[in-house]
């Protein structure tokens, strides 16, 4: 699975949507995506990854793309 | 009137994210207005959010005897549709956006984006002297059940709460839970009582945005539901830097020990309190809390009456319990205790049925020095091979086992359904349960899914899980 899959993966299986709807999505755009489905997000990453995120990263990720942006600023993760 | 917002004309009430704010005169001013509006004791569903229309309506209605239904704004149309028939409320106060679907009512008034809709129901309930507020049990279900609060219980159970917390005009308290959410509300109802601000936000935790809001307006003081604080945990709140914050208060469900110690722990050694309550909506609030200098000592327990009330506990005969460290079920006298529910239209004339007495359903323990500790809820238990098994026991087994592990048992007699998300540990968590409570393992079986189904509270939804065995 490429590092795209892999995060297209952990938003469409932690939030049951497809892979159509992750695109522009932000932070409670969907009810799926509150504050209880963002920890579920970022354990979902942070598995898939094998990364710990900071705590700055985890309130900064607040739509699908910033999260590809921090992820590959800050953990190395290629797209 | 509930509160006196002359006394404190110059303070600002309500400061709000988008960088407006209010003071108590301008406060006295817009509910005087929205009041005069109205022009008669009446039902209104309140649609409420974290900001300050909807708190001016919330204290417009309380403070000139209309009363209100509070619901949260994003309850789902066809729930809060199926409410408006069952109650045929005179009015809607809603945010400025969501009158479209409303747009054969008329608009009778708007002020800071909340807008004034008469409704057009014939029928009209009459409601009962008393009746000051209604509220939903759970946070968002469409639950036509209400339960009752009177004035006396509203303006009983706020003194209280600013009586036990020490509250005063230097508060400013950060929005962390819903408005129409009895936890959230009484929050609200405490600071203003004192003169406080208030900082109204509806970003979470989870936000940018509510940090910065947080540092810059300096919060003083913020609640949490156990969920809210297994969060921050993850978080790694500890590592903040968070100056101004002098009080976390927890409250609407029991947090697992562990994490009990570890926030009462950072409290102590940062010189803040970390003050765990008890309440129920049925008893407008509160009942319980730790003093914050009990927290570490006493970790664990909810804590003693709030004053005013009284706690004891009952056996299954109904008699008192008079000796420490024996269950039973927890029972509450003061005058927080609410009226009663309403289930339709028809309920709202009804008076006090409970004479300021609540039979909690929690079932509790008390230590030598009389502090209180909810060891699970009457109804949730099984019987397995004939031995009686607490349900809420084995959730908090697990999660004080699995650090981190998301887990909710539940089931039907003989037959444990432990839910867990994390298929990694779905051998493990068996094991441990079998090893805990020395029964065969055929009786427990470990279904993993996405999620564990909470209300916007964080209270698990066990009902929700029954699709998965029933």
């Amino acid at each position: 699975m490429t590092n795209k899959e892999k995060y297209v993966n952990a938003f469409t299986e932690t939030f049951d949507i497809t892979e159509e709807e992750t695109k522009g999505l932000q932070y409670s755009g969907i009810s799926a995506w509150d504050s209880v489905g963002h920890m579920s997000l970022v354990a979902a990453l942070e598995d898939a990854f094998d990364i710990m995120m900071d705590t700055d990263d985890i309130i900064d990720f607040s739509s699908f793309e910033k999260g590809m942006e921090i992820l590959s600023e800050k953990y190395d993760v290629e797209f | 009137m509930m509160w006196n917002f002359n006394k404190f004309s110059e303070n600002t009430a309500l400061q709000s994210d988008d960088g407006t704010q209010l003071t108590y005169r301008e406060l006295e001013e817009e509910t005087g207005r929205l009041a005069t509006a109205i022009g008669e004791r009446c039902l209104v569903f309140s649609m409420c959010s974290n900001t300050i229309g909807s708190v001016i309506g919330y204290t417009a209605f309380i403070q000139h005897r209309i009363v209100p239904v509070l619901l949260n704004a994003h309850l789902d149309p066809e729930l809060l549709s199926g409410l408006l028939k069952t109650y045929c409320p005179a009015y809607l106060w809603m945010p400025d956006f969501m009158t479209e679907k409303y747009s054969d009512w008329q608009k009778i008034y708007t002020s800071k984006g909340y807008t004034l809709l008469k409704t057009d129901y014939e029928k009209v309930y009459p409601l009962y002297e008393e009746l000051g507020l209604l509220l939903t049990t759970s946070g968002s279900t469409g639950s036509p059940k209400f339960v009752r609060q009177s004035y006396k219980n509203i303006e009983a159970n706020t003194r209280q709460i600013a009586e036990y917390l020490e509250l005063n005009q230097e508060e400013r308290p950060i929005t962390t839970l819903p408005m129409n959410y009895t936890y959230g509300l009484s929050i609200i109802n405490s600071h203003l009582l004192v003169g406080a601000r208030i900082l109204l936000t509806d970003k979470t935790m989870m936000e940018r945005g509510f940090w910065s809001f947080m540092k810059e307006q300096k919060a003083t003081s913020f609640g949490g539901v156990p969920y809210t604080y297994e969060m921050l945990d993850k978080l790694r709140f500890f590592r903040m830097d968070l100056p101004d914050l002098k009080t976390m208060t927890q409250a609407g469900g029991k947090l697992i020990p562990e994490l009990h110690k570890k926030f009462a722990e950072y409290a102590a050694e940062k010189g803040k309190n970390f003050v765990v309550m008890y309440g129920q909506c049925e008893a407008t609030a509160r009942m319980g809390y730790l003093p914050a200098k009990k927290a570490v000592e006493k970790c664990g327990s909810m804590g003693i009456a709030i004053p005013g009330g009284i706690f004891h506990l009952i056996d299954v005969n109904g008699e008192t319990i008079t000796e420490p460290h024996v269950t039973g079920e927890l029972v509450y006298e003061g005058e927080n205790v609410t009226l009663g529910y309403a289930e339709c239209g028809e309920d709202l004339i009804k008076g006090d049925e409970r004479k300021g007495i609540l039979q909690t359903g929690d079932m509790a323990q008390f230590d030598e020095d009389g502090y209180y500790y909810i060891v699970g809820r009457r109804k949730r238990f099984l019987k397995i091979y004939g031995n009686r098994v607490n349900l809420d026991e084995v959730d908090r087994m697990i999660k004080g086992k699995f650090e981190n592990l998301e887990c909710a048992s539940t089931g039907v007699d003989d037959h444990m359904y432990l839910f867990v998300t994390d298929e990694a540990c779905a051998d493990q968590v068996k094991e441990f349960v079998v090893a805990k409570t020395g029964l065969n393992q055929a009786a427990f079986q470990v279904i993993v899914i996405d999620s564990i189904p909470k209300n916007d509270s964080g209270k698990t939804l066990y009902r929700e899980l029954e699709k998965y065995y029933k």
